[in-house]
C-alpha cells in the first residue's frame, strides 16, 4: 500500500511537471545581458530578453522584417515627408500600472537624442525637429529633412517607449515597459526569468512564463539541449552540431538569416589597399563558398556586397567578385605587385572570423598576399581596429538591420570616401516612394560592389535548435529578438 | 605563539597593499574600453564619450587608484561599468557558489584522499598500495574539463540523475547542493590524487623517524603509533597542500564553471574582462588575494598548532 501511494504521488508529481513545462519555456542564450535598458547599449543579448517581449515602440519589427504597428495603431505622413503624426493605442499601461501617453514617447524620444543621451544607435534619432503632444493619444514628430526610413527608424530595440518618471538607472535591473511579458526575477550569471503579463493591452502572450539561460560554452550548450535542461537555443553556437539534432526526432533545427552582413573588413585608406585594383584583386581572390562550408559548416549565403538577401531590394551580385584567383593575380601585377605584398590580418573572437580567417589567409597567400593573422579580444579590437583604424584586414559581421549609411561616413572604420555614394545615400533618405527607393537601394549595392570596398563574404545565418513541440519561434532574426509573444507547445 | 600571529599578520597586510598596486597596473594597461564595449559598432563617438563621463572613465588613473583603494578599505567596492549595480552585490552572489563548490570539492578530496592514502602507507609494497599508486596516477592525469563532459554524458544525458549544469540557487538547499554535486566531484578527484600521494609519502617519511620506533618498543600497536604518533607529524606537508588546493578551488574553477554553465566568481572575472569592466575585475581578483593570503595565513596557524617546534623556532 505504501509502495503504491508513493508511486501515485510520483505521477502526480510527473504529471504536475509536464503540465507546468506546457507553459514554460527555457531559452539558451550564449551572453548574458550587462543589464536591461536597450536605450544604453548596444548589446543584442538585452534585446534577445526585452525587444517585443518587454518593451514596445511606436513601430516594430514583424518576423520577417516588415515595419508594422507597435504601440502607435496608425499614422500619417504629410505631403512633404517632414511631419508624422502617430495615433498611440489608448488603454496601454505600463508594468508598474503608470498609463502610457503621448508625453512618454516625447520623453523617450528627447532623452533618446539629448545632447549627454548614451543610446547606441543615437544616429537613429539625428534628423528629428522635434517632438510634440498636441494631446494624449496623439505625438507630433517633426523631421529637418525627409527620411524615408523613420518608421524603420523607430521600430529598434534603442527606440523602445519608456515610462516618463521612472528612475532611468532602476531600469537596469528591472524593467518597466508596456510589452506581453513583466521581469520576474534575474540570477545573476545563471538565468532571467520573464513572465505573462495579464494586463496586456494587446494579444496576450500564450506562455506563463519563459526563462533565459546563460551558456556560454558550446559543448555545454549542447549538453544542456540534450539533457532537456533547455528547451531551445534560438541562436546554437556551434553548427557542427547541429547535423546531430537534425538526426533526432525530439529536436527541430530552425535555420534562417540574420542581418549579419559578414565582410573581410578593407583599410582602405591604408596602401596598398588605397589602390581600386588591389581590392579588386582581393574580392576574386576570395572562395565564398570554402569560407562558408569551412568555417560555418555550410551555413550562410554568399554575398556580393553589404545587403542582407532577404530584403526585397536585394541583387544579387556575388558575380562581380567571383572567385578567380588568375585574375587576381593579374589584377594585381597591374597595380605593381607582382610580387604580392604583407599586411595584418585581425580577427575578432567570433568563430566566423576565426575559422574564416584561417581560410582567408590560406587563399589570399595563393595570390602572392602574405597575411600577418592577429587573434584579439573584443575590446582589443574596438581599440586597435575601430577606433585605432591601425589593420590592413579583419573580418567581422555587422550586424545592424540596413546599415548601408556607416559606408557613406568617411570617418567609419573601414574609411571608404566617396563623394558620389553620399550623394546616393542623401537621395534615398530623402526618399518616401517605395519603389523609387527599392531602385535607390539597389544602386547602392551596385556601388558598393564596383568600387569593391571590403570583401563581401556571407550572410551569417541564424541556427536554432528548439525541441520539435514548440511552434512560433522565429525562423530569421530581422532584429536581436526572441520574440516569446506567439510561442507555445504544440502538445 | 601571540608574537608568531603578529607577525603573520604584518606580512599579511603588507602583502595586500603590493598586491593592489601591482593588480591595478597590470589591469589599467590592458587595451580595450567597457564605454566603446557596451556602445557598439554603431555608436557615435560623442555617445562613447557620453558613457565614460558618466563611469568616471574620464578621469586619471591615479585618482581612480585611490578612489578604488579608499572604497575597499571602507569595505565599497564600486559599481560595475556594465552591469550598473554594487560590485560587493555581484560578488557575494558568486561567491554563495564558488566558496560552497570550493568547500564540498575540498571534502570530499580530503575524504577520498586520507584512507586512502594511509592505506597505501601502512600496507606499503602490497596490491593496496599499488592500486592506489596506479589510480591516483590517472586521477592526476586526466584533464577534468573531459571528464566533467565524460560525466555530463553519462549521467545527466543518458541517465538524467542531474542537470547537464546551471545553479538554481540556495532557496532549496537541496536542489543547489545536487548542482554542486558532479563539479564539486569533477574538481576533487585530481586534488585527491595529489593529496592521497602526499598523504602516503609523508606518512612513510615519519615511519622511519626513531619516534616510530620508541613508540612500538613502549607497546603502541602498529595501528596505534600510526594514528596517534605518525599521523600528526605528516600532516604539515598535506595541510600546505589544502591550503594551496583551496585556493586554487575558489579561482581555478573556471573551467568547470564553464562546462557546468554555474555562476561562479571564474566566469565572472571571465566576462568581466572581456567587457574590460576593470572595476569588477580589479575588486574580484584583489578578493581573491585576500583569501589565499588569508588561508596561507590560517595555514601557517595550524602549523604551529600541529607541530609545536614552530612556536619556538620564532
Amino acid at each position: 500500500m505504501k509502495y503504491f501511494l508513493t508511486g501515485v504521488s510520483a505521477l502526480a508529481l510527473t504529471a504536475s511537471m509536464t503540465m507546468a513545462q506546457n507553459t514554460h519555456i527555457n531559452i539558451g542564450d550564449q551572453l548574458e545581458p550587462p543589464h536591461l535598458d536597450p536605450t544604453s547599449a548596444a548589446a543584442g543579448a538585452i534585446d534577445n530578453v526585452v525587444y517585443a517581449n518587454i518593451y514596445e515602440g511606436l513601430t516594430r519589427f514583424a518576423s520577417d522584417g516588415s515595419v508594422i504597428a507597435g504601440l502607435a495603431e496608425s499614422w500619417d505622413i504629410s505631403e512633404d515627408g517632414l511631419t508624422y503624426t502617430f495615433h498611440l493605442h489608448s488603454g496601454v499601461t505600463f508594468h508598474n500600472g503608470a498609463e502610457m501617453d503621448s508625453a512618454d514617447v516625447v520623453y523617450s524620444l528627447n532623452r533618446a537624442r539629448a545632447e549627454d543621451s548614451v543610446n547606441a544607435q543615437k544616429a537613429l534619432f539625428a534628423g528629428i525637429e522635434s517632438v510634440d503632444a498636441p494631446d494624449a493619444m496623439t505625438v507630433v514628430v517633426t523631421l529637418s529633412a525627409p527620411n524615408g526610413g523613420f518608421l524603420f527608424n523607430m521600430a529598434w530595440g534603442d527606440a523602445v517607449i519608456l515610462n516618463e518618471g521612472d528612475d532611468v538607472d532602476s531600469l537596469k535591473t528591472t524593467p518597466n515597459g508596456t510589452g506581453a511579458f513583466v521581469f520576474s526575477n534575474w540570477v545573476q550569471g545563471d538565468s532571467i526569468t520573464i513572465s505573462r503579463n495579464d494586463n496586456y493591452w494587446g494579444t496576450p502572450a500564450l506562455l506563463e512564463s519563459a526563462t533565459f539561460r546563460y551558456i556560454s560554452d558550446p559543448t555545454a550548450a549542447f549538453a544542456a539541449m540534450m539533457a532537456g535542461d533547455v528547451d531551445a537555443f534560438p541562436t546554437f553556437p556551434a553548427p557542427e552540431n547541429l547535423p546531430q539534432f537534425e538526426a533526432d526526432p525530439r529536436f527541430t533545427v530552425i535555420i534562417g538569416s540574420t542581418e549579419g552582413e559578414t565582410i573581410l573588413s578593407t583599410n582602405n585608406k591604408m596602401p596598398p589597399f588605397d589602390n581600386p585594383l588591389v581590392r579588386e584583386a582581393l574580392s576574386h581572390a576570395i572562395d565564398r563558398n570554402a569560407i562558408i562550408d569551412g568555417a560555418m559548416f555550410g551555413y550562410g549565403t554568399p554575398i556580393g556586397s553589404h545587403f542582407a538577401p532577404h530584403n526585397p531590394a536585394y541583387i544579387d551580385l556575388t558575380a562581380e567578385s567571383a572567385y578567380d584567383p588568375e585574375l587576381a593575380r593579374s589584377l594585381l601585377a597591374e597595380a605593381g605587385f607582382a610580387g604580392g605584398f604583407t599586411t595584418t590580418l585581425k580577427l575578432p573572437p567570433p568563430s566566423y572570423a576565426r575559422r574564416g580567417g584561417e581560410i582567408i589567409a590560406a587563399q589570399l597567400r595563393e595570390v602572392g598576399i602574405e597575411t600577418e593573422v592577429t587573434n584579439l579580444e573584443w575590446a582589443q579590437w574596438l581599440e586597435e581596429v575601430f577606433r585605432g583604424k591601425d589593420f590592413g584586414l579583419t573580418i567581422v559581421s555587422h550586424t545592424e538591420p540596413m546599415d548601408i549609411g556607416i559606408y557613406a561616413d568617411p570617418e567609419y572604420y573601414f574609411q571608404y570616401d566617396s563623394a558620389e555614394y553620399r550623394a546616393l545615400i542623401d537621395t534615398l533618405t530623402a526618399e518616401t516612394d517605395p519603389d523609387t527607393r527599392i531602385s535607390l537601394m539597389q544602386d547602392v549595392q551596385r556601388m558598393m560592389a564596383a568600387d569593391d570596398v571590403n570583401g563581401y563574404l556571407f550572410q551569417l545565418a541564424k541556427t536554432g535548435v528548439a525541441d520539435a513541440r514548440i511552434v512560433g519561434l522565429w525562423e530569421n532574426a530581422p532584429t536581436q529578438a526572441t520574440d516569446l509573444t506567439a510561442v507555445y507547445w504544440s502538445e | 605563539m601571540l608574537r608568531y600571529i603578529l607577525k603573520r599578520l604584518i606580512s599579511l597586510g603588507l602583502s595586500l597593499i603590493a598586491a593592489s598596486v601591482v593588480i591595478f597596473i597590470a589591469i589599467e594597461i590592458i587595451p580595450g574600453d567597457a564605454a566603446s564595449y557596451m556602445l557598439g559598432l554603431n555608436a557615435s563617438p560623442e555617445a562613447v564619450d557620453a558613457l565614460r563621463e558618466q563611469l568616471g572613465l574620464n578621469q586619471s588613473a591615479v585618482t581612480r587608484y585611490f578612489s578604488w583603494i579608499t572604497g575597499l578599505v571602507q569595505g565599497d567596492f564600486g559599481i560595475s561599468y556594465t552591469y550598473r549595480v554594487p560590485v560587493a552585490e555581484m560578488v557575494s552572489n558568486r561567491l554563495w557558489v564558488s566558496l560552497p563548490l570550493a568547500a564540498y570539492a575540498l571534502a570530499l578530496s580530503t575524504v577520498i584522499a586520507f584512507p586512502i592514502g594511509i592505506l597505501a602507507a601502512s600496507k606499503r609494497g602490497s596490491m593496496a598500495d599499488w592500486m592506489v599508486m596506479g589510480g591516483t596516477q590517472l586521477g592526476v592525469a586526466i584533464p577534468n574539463f573531459w571528464f566533467a563532459m565524460l560525466m555530463v554524458q553519462l549521467l545527466a544525458i543518458k541517465y538524467h540523475f542531474f542537470t547537464a549544469g546551471g545553479f538554481p540557487g540556495w532557496d532549496n538547499f537541496w536542489l543547489g547542493l545536487k548542482a554542486l554535486t558532479l563539479p564539486a566531484f569533477v574538481l576533487a578527484l585530481p586534488q585527491a590524487s595529489i593529496l592521497a600521494r602526499v598523504m602516503r609519502s609523508s606518512l612513510l617519511d615519519t615511519l622511519t623517524e626513531d619516534f616510530m620506533r620508541t613508540a612500538r618498543a613502549k607497546g603502541r600497536t602498529r595501528r596505534g603509533a600510526l594514528v596517534h604518533h605518525a599521523l600528526r607529524n605528516a600532516m604539515i606537508p598535506v595541510l600546505t597542500i589544502i591550503g594551496l588546493q583551496f585556493s586554487f578551488l575558489m579561482a581555478g574553477a573556471i573551467i568547470i564553471e564553464q562546462v557546468f554553465f554555474l555562476p561562479g566568481l571564474g566566469r565572472l572575472i571571465f566576462t568581466a574582462i572581456s567587457q574590460r569592466d576593470l572595476i569588477v575585475v580589479e575588486s574580484v581578483v584583489m578578493l581573491l588575494v585576500f583569501a589565499v593570503i588569508l588561508v596561507t595565513f590560517l595555514v601557517d596557524i595550524t602549523y604551529a598548532w600541529v607541530d609545536p617546534r614552530l612556536r619556538r623556532r620564532v
